[in-house]
């Protein structure tokens, strides 16, 4: 019987749904590792979605939230602890850097970005190839370890004791890595890769200050504002905003890409999305012959209108 | 100041991927490259190496044909290079560390190392954190900003939002690069003309004593069905947003 860990990421507060897909990924009760937050907060969201047990997550040596090194080894200690056979995180930017640094110090393999997983055969299914393929692998190791792409599984009820706890893993680091500090300067948006929806806006958007238009429409849908590698490199957008090889790898359950002609590299970063709603004034555009619901038509007129009647 | 590059030949983003049995693909239409990210790690090491005078020294794991994509490296600018044959090409990500610690300790230690922030074929996005492991220096991934100094490198990171994180990290290090770390070169004819006589040394797995024995198996590779063509929605601007709504709200269940 699979013993499944869960690292749960945490944002103002609350739990990140992205997590709580994770959890659903397990397909049973799991032990939830929280680092460095207090997780009396999450304790009803998280027994509701399958979390036995509810851990908080520290090291001997100093605060596991400011050293991604610290982290990974406090998790492998936390692993022996807890006899777990699997570690599932989510492939976020701070979720894939800490299962990675976790898979090096252990040396087991790690599968990581998946978009399913079966923790009782150690079998993750992930993307090859910039999404032409799925490759299937299966571990061997005695400690199944994978990062799940965010949204690409639903959450799901399941209840769990939900019983809280701690364990301090007696772990410290050489001090060779250290974070001086985060500049939220061009931030405070949505995350690209854990959006549930996503408006993206490529070449045809004309400037960067074009993008309202886009914003005001993804306020609406609760959504996060893409950009092509085109629109980028012309200077529109932030590169922290590109979808595709070279930018963001997404899969929300709702992609409406705006002005987008529909490169290879782009449909690259965003395949698996769940459905693919391309507006395009040229109805030879690639994008419609791989989307699933097409308008042709000038993004200045429809994206202003479907914000209005949403 | 030796630095050192690792790299990776894999198939173009643009090429189609044919299936050959259950656990492998066609390689005989498709084209080859430089691993897109690696490019910004090439150029990275080479503006260091002109901005102080060191080597820059590029490293790669894979078969015969690789060389191909080492001279490209080396028509960047680079000095020369190291191929560790090794023909699976879904060689684990452990044991291609392996060999790259190995091939380093050989041709003497560097003070840094530069990566992509992962490869676009296996997008197993691990290798320089096993080489980091393996090596025990730290490492820092998806690099956008570097500045160097005093046997320490500060980067900074890209981590979702807009948000960037500045780490520090002491040397010899690694750093995984990304887009906005710099504008990749195109070679020249004459710079292509010049790397085909730069120094290339070839070693084996066997040969560095790596035994390629992975924890992870491919059991499967499947292609991903492409969508059949969008339905289109038509008449007026109202009658497609009105229509597209609908179809999001009640058959999707997406908004």
């Amino acid at each position: 019987m699979a013993n499944t860990g869960i690292v749960i990421e945490t944002e103002n507060g609350q739990v990140k749904e992205t997590s709580l897909g994770v959890m659903a990924a397990a397909g049973s009760e799991v032990v939830a590792l929280v680092l460095g937050a207090d997780p009396a907060p999450f304790k009803e969201t998280l027994a509701a979605h399958g979390a036995a047990q509810i851990i908080t997550l520290s090291a001997t040596g100093g605060d596991v939230a400011q050293n991604p090194d610290l982290a990974a080894l406090a998790l492998a200690a936390a692993a022996k602890e807890f006899n777990l056979t699997a570690l599932l995180g989510t492939a976020s930017a701070p979720g894939k850097d800490l299962f990675a640094r976790l898979a090096a110090d252990l040396d087991h393999p790690l599968v990581s970005d998946c978009i399913r997983v079966d923790v009782g055969e150690k079998v993750g299914v992930k993307s090859h190839f910039s999404g032409k393929t799925f490759a299937k692998i299966k571990v061997s190791a005695d400690l199944f370890l994978a990062t799940v792409r965010p949204n690409a599984i639903e959450p799901a009820e399941l209840a769990g004791a939900g019983e809280l706890g701690s364990f301090e893993a007696d772990a410290a680091t050489d001090g060779s890595l250290k974070i001086l500090e985060i500049k939220a300067d061009a931030g405070g948006k949505m995350d690209l890769t854990e959006a549930p929806v996503i408006v993206t806006g490529g070449r045809a958007i004309g400037s960067a200050d074009n993008y309202a238009v886009l914003q005001a429409c993804a306020d609406k849908l609760g959504a996060a504002v893409g950009a092509s590698r085109a629109a980028v490199d012309a200077g529109y957008a932030d590169h922290s905003m590109q979808v595709g090889q070279t930018g963001k790898t997404v899969s929300p359950r709702l992609y409406i890409a705006c002005g987008v002609s529909g490169a290879v590299q782009h449909f690259a970063g965003m395949k698996t999305s769940k459905v693919i709603v391309a507006v395009n004034e040229d109805k030879d555009a690639p994008i419609f012959a791989k989307c699933d619901y097409g308008i042709v038509g000038d993004l200045f007129e429809v994206i202003p209108k479907l914000t209005e009647k949403l | 100041m030796k630095i050192f590059v690792c790299i990776k030949h894999v198939p173009d983003t643009a090429a189609t991927i044919k299936l050959a049995g259950s656990t492998d693909y066609e390689d005989k239409d498709v084209k080859f490259v430089m691993n897109p990210y690696d490019e910004f790690a090439v150029e990275e090491a080479v503006q260091l190496a002109e901005k102080t005078g060191g080597e820059a020294v590029i490293l790669t794991v894979g078969p015969a044909d690789a060389v191909a994509t080492l001279r490209s490296a080396l028509a960047m600018g680079a000095h020369r290079g190291i191929l560790v044959k090794a023909e699976d090409r879904f060689l684990d990500s452990s044991v291609a560390a392996k060999a790259l610690k190995a091939a380093m300790d050989q041709d003497g230690a560097g003070d840094i190392i530069f990566t992509g922030k992962g490869s676009v074929d296996t997008e197993g996005f691990q290798t320089q954190y096993r080489l980091s492991r393996a090596l025990g220096v730290p490492v820092v991934n998806e690099v956008t900003a570097l500045e160097i100094a005093d046997g320490k490198a500060v980067a900074q990171r890209e981590i979702g939002g807009g948000n960037k994180e500045v780490v520090e990290i002491s040397l010899p290090g690694i750093i995984g690069g990304t887009k906005g770390l710099n504008n990749p070169r195109y070679p020249k004819f004459p710079d292509i003309m010049k790397a085909k006589k730069k120094k290339v040394d070839e070693m084996d797995l066997a040969g560095l004593g790596i035994e390629a024995a992975p924890a992870a198996t491919l059991e499967e590779l499947e292609l991903v069905p492409e969508r059949s063509g969008a339905k289109m929605l038509d008449g007026s601007v109202d009658d497609q947003v009105d229509a597209l709504i609908q179809i999001l709200k009640t058959e999707e269940k997406v908004i």
